[in-house]
């Protein structure tokens, strides 16, 4: 991540880690990225219960998806129930 | 009874997750959804122990962590020991009143090597005792972190990289070890199997997990796209496959009593709806090999397995 | 000097241990029998089983999960203590390291055994010496009284700040495990004082942007025991050279306050000597033996032998300063080791004092013994025969062997 290597004296005790993991994107990963449908969506969350990269954001209203950490796997476009998520190649 | 319990997963949805994104877990790993909706399951503060395994590695490169919980990592094998220390300790400090908190959830997070086979003198050793905790293995069936191979719970005929589909020995020779029945037969408050697919129960098995007074057992699988060689989108299918041909019952054990849950249930009130193991195994590249004419009595040996695993528990929850 | 009542208790090693745990409000004890530890838990368990303490017992079902369950204990915030020898300790060895690089406060009794193969429950030093590179501080006692004091100390040590590493107490398996001894017990309230609450340390973590205690709290979670690659993982080990490190004067400073509470001191804490002013030759030796070694000199002593005896108290930190510092006007020594290591030139004691003096300019002569394997005792007859030979050396300055085997049949 080109980040400076901390010296031992400046890390936690323990090894504790520092930094949350949302510091790290992984939506590099991606080869396929999934686009929501928000006329089609009935907003069942069932992509939001699926997702393992906690990449569906429900902020009560719609859906959306953080491409931040998205790996498209395409299980939230396989699991909806109204094929209201395309995965369109990135 | 299991339907007591409701999730409003809207509301659910929109608190900040305890397990974070930003962790290297492969795309589409069933593990993450287990460990997300088990946390989701409960209110109450959570410590989190996570036996060596994919989960435990890929959610916490230093320096980062993707716990929203408090989390320890001991090893491979002691998950259940260590959150024994956990338990007693709490207990300890409450009785001196230097316990801040009235009621903690210990959850355990374990694959498949760190339960049915490293740590399951750890595990049975635990249950024994009596500690207050839940114990959830994500079932991956092989040793995925270091690479596909054959653990205990590797189902027959299974190809990984130990148990290698050659020309003389088809995959893996034995069945997978039946580990909830062995958590059963510690004769603790709760047992049960579960699957990411089917959430609601799933979450409510955690729940009751975590409200008994005493050790909590859940069987949960927890299909690997890398290992058992399927597309990543195909996660959930597998599960809900696993589940349609019986391969993978769900069910629950609670205070003696046997009770099927679930698409399980339907599936026993109407046996039509079971399908063939073979619909699970031919969306799996890890049992291609048993396609083959000469394997084919593979398939069949699988079929006889299983149908008799479900007649067992048909009559164990008093269907049959 | 003291004015503390002490009462005076007819205890043997492991029974003053137990008694030191009873009395340091310790949360958690996790422990599996395994002779010559088996008393501490069983007293222990009296203790807990007619409530005279507050202490969770987890009664495991091995010794690998007897430390995993500290690891979790002290993790969650408590004292954890734990008891074992030989195999068990063998078998805890993967988590020593953990208990230690996570920096976990732990005290545990090894009552010292010989490991198996043949199996043999009796005293030796090759289980204690096999985890001395884990990180662990290692306090070698002489009798039960010290097992007693030490088991004390040990959490005052292990739990100071500029430590933080778990201690292993080391008493010789049924020389002082099993052997009545007059120990002289302080008062509950005294060392209650003394040890103190446990004080969770502070780190600063960025993510919280401040200083937050090192514990699983759920207001403030933290991620014990994470995956660290090739560019952490060295940085991670400095501070446990450094609190080894450290862990010298603090033990000096532990010794010196129970001096003034006890009216009892062992040397400085790290080494004690006897007679070694003016020793023309002297034996380097741990644990129970050199209590033998020291009532040999002293009868050399009364024949006026200038011969001398240096006990290590701690083989972990290494009492380097002390040890040079001891025997620097001593002409010959001959290091005596209860465990062996082989294909090395020499036991782990005899190395370790053989490299102290690698760099100094006025050196002795070092030589090894190897004594007492599997239980065999070391009779005064076989340390006289030692001091012969050291003084043979000295007298002709010719070695004839930097390794030998005391009470062994040919």
């Amino acid at each position: 991540m080109g980040e400076t290597l901390r010296s031992w004296k400046e890390l936690p005790l323990s090894a504790l880690p520092f930094k949350l993991s949302t510091e790290f994107k992984t939506g590099d990963w991606r080869t396929f990225r999934p686009v929501v449908d928000q006329e089609k969506c009935t907003r069942c969350l069932l992509c939001w219960v699926y997702c393992p990269d906690m990449s569906i954001v429900w902020d009560g209203q719609r859906i959306s998806v953080n491409y931040d950490y998205c790996k498209g796997c395409g299980i939230c476009a396989r699991e909806c129930p109204v094929k209201a998520i395309e995965m369109v190649k990135e | 009874m299991s339907g007591k319990i409701v999730f409003n997963i809207r509301e659910l949805a929109k608190r900040p997750p305890k397990l974070l994104p930003g962790h290297r877990l492969c795309a589409g790993c069933a593990a993450p959804i287990i460990a997300k909706l088990a946390l989701l399951a409960t209110d109450r503060p959570t410590i989190v122990v996570n036996a060596t395994g994919c989960l435990e590695v890929a959610t916490t490169i230093f320096p980062y962590t993707s716990w929203n919980v408090p989390w320890i990592h001991n090893a491979f094998e002691n998950a259940a020991s260590t959150a024994s220390g956990i338990e007693a300790v709490i207990k300890a400090l409450k009785k001196k009143g230097k316990y801040k908190y009235e009621n903690v959830d210990i959850i355990v997070f374990a694959g498949d090597g760190g339960t049915y086979d490293i740590g399951l003198q750890s595990l049975s050793g635990a249950l024994e005792r009596g500690h207050d905790f839940l114990y959830i293995l994500y079932d991956n069936e092989a040793y995925m972190n270091t690479g596909i191979q054959r653990s205990g719970g590797t189902p027959l005929g299974a190809w990984t990289t130990t148990s290698p589909a050659g020309r003389v020995i088809p995959g893996k020779t034995q069945h997978k070890k039946p580990i909830a029945d062995i958590a059963v037969a510690h004769r603790i408050p709760y047992v049960a199997t579960a699957t990411p697919a089917h959430w609601m129960d799933f979450m409510r098995k955690v729940r009751k997990g975590l409200d008994v007074n005493g050790p909590a057992f859940i069987h949960a699988l927890s299909p690997c796209d890398r290992g058992w060689r399927f597309d990543t989108s195909e996660t959930i299918e597998v599960c809900k496959l696993a589940v349609d041909t019986c391969y993978f019952p769900l069910w629950e054990f609670e205070n003696g009593e046997w009770r099927l849950t679930d698409r399980s249930l339907a599936i026993a009130r109407n046996p039509r709806l079971k399908k063939p193991v073979e619909e699970f195994l031919k969306v799996q590249g890890r049992f291609k090999h048993l396609f083959k004419p000469e394997n084919r009595h593979l398939i069949e040996e699988i079929q006889r397995h299983v149908d008799a695993i479900w007649e067992d528990l048909l009559e164990r929850t008093g269907i049959k | 000097m003291s004015r503390l009542k002490q009462v005076l208790m007819g205890l043997n090693g492991d029974e003053a241990v137990a008694w030191a745990v009873k009395q340091c409000d310790v949360d958690v004890v996790a422990a599996y029998p395994i002779t010559p530890q088996t008393i501490i838990v069983e007293k222990f368990s009296e203790f807990v089983a007619n409530g005279e303490v507050h202490t969770e017992f987890v009664a495991v079902e091995s010794e690998h999960s007897a430390m995993s369950a500290c690891v979790g204990a002290a993790a969650a915030g408590g004292r954890a203590f734990t008891a074992t020898a030989a195999n068990g300790l063998a078998l805890m060895w993967e988590i020593l390291y953990i208990a230690a690089s996570l920096r976990l406060p732990i005290v545990m009794a090894v009552a010292n055994r010989a490991l198996s193969a043949p199996i043999n429950i009796h005293c030796d030093h090759s289980d204690s010496m096999g985890a001395r590179d884990t990180g662990w501080i290692q306090i070698y006692v002489e009798d039960a009284q010290e097992a007693y004091d030490s088991t004390i100390q040990a959490f005052k040590i292990a739990e100071h700040p500029d430590v933080l590493l778990p201690v292993m107490v080391c008493l010789d398996g049924f020389f002082l495990s099993h052997t009545l001894q007059n120990v002289k017990i302080l008062p509950d309230e005294a060392v209650k004082k003394f040890v103190g609450e446990r004080k969770i340390p502070e780190t600063m973590v960025d993510y919280f942007g401040k200083k937050v205690p090192v514990v699983l709290n759920p207001d403030k979670p933290l991620s014990f025991g994470p995956l660290d690659l090739y560019d952490y993982y060295f940085e991670h080990k400095i501070p446990q050279f450094k609190a080894m490190e450290k862990a010298k004067d603090v033990i000096r400073e532990v010794n010196e306050e129970w001096f003034k509470l006890t009216g009892r001191k062992y040397g400085d804490g790290l080494i004690d000597t006897y007679a070694i002013e003016d020793a023309d030759v002297a034996i380097v030796i741990l644990g129970s033996a050199a209590g033998t070694a020291k009532s040999v000199a002293e009868q050399l002593r009364k024949n006026g032998v200038k011969v001398g005896v240096v006990r290590i108290r701690t083989f972990r930190p290494f009492p380097e300063e002390g040890l040079v510092e001891a025997l620097k006007n001593v002409k010959v020594v001959g290091v005596m080791d209860r465990s062996g290591s082989f294909g090395a030139i020499g036991g782990p004691v005899f190395l370790e004092t053989r490299a102290t003096f690698y760099d100094k300019s006025e050196r002795p002569v070092i030589v090894g013994y190897i004594y007492g394997l599997g239980g065999r005792d070391l009779s005064p007859e076989m340390v006289k025969k030692v001091f012969d030979e050291l003084l043979e050396i000295k007298r002709t300055g010719k070695v004839r062997r930097t390794l030998s085997f005391v009470g062994v049949r040919e």
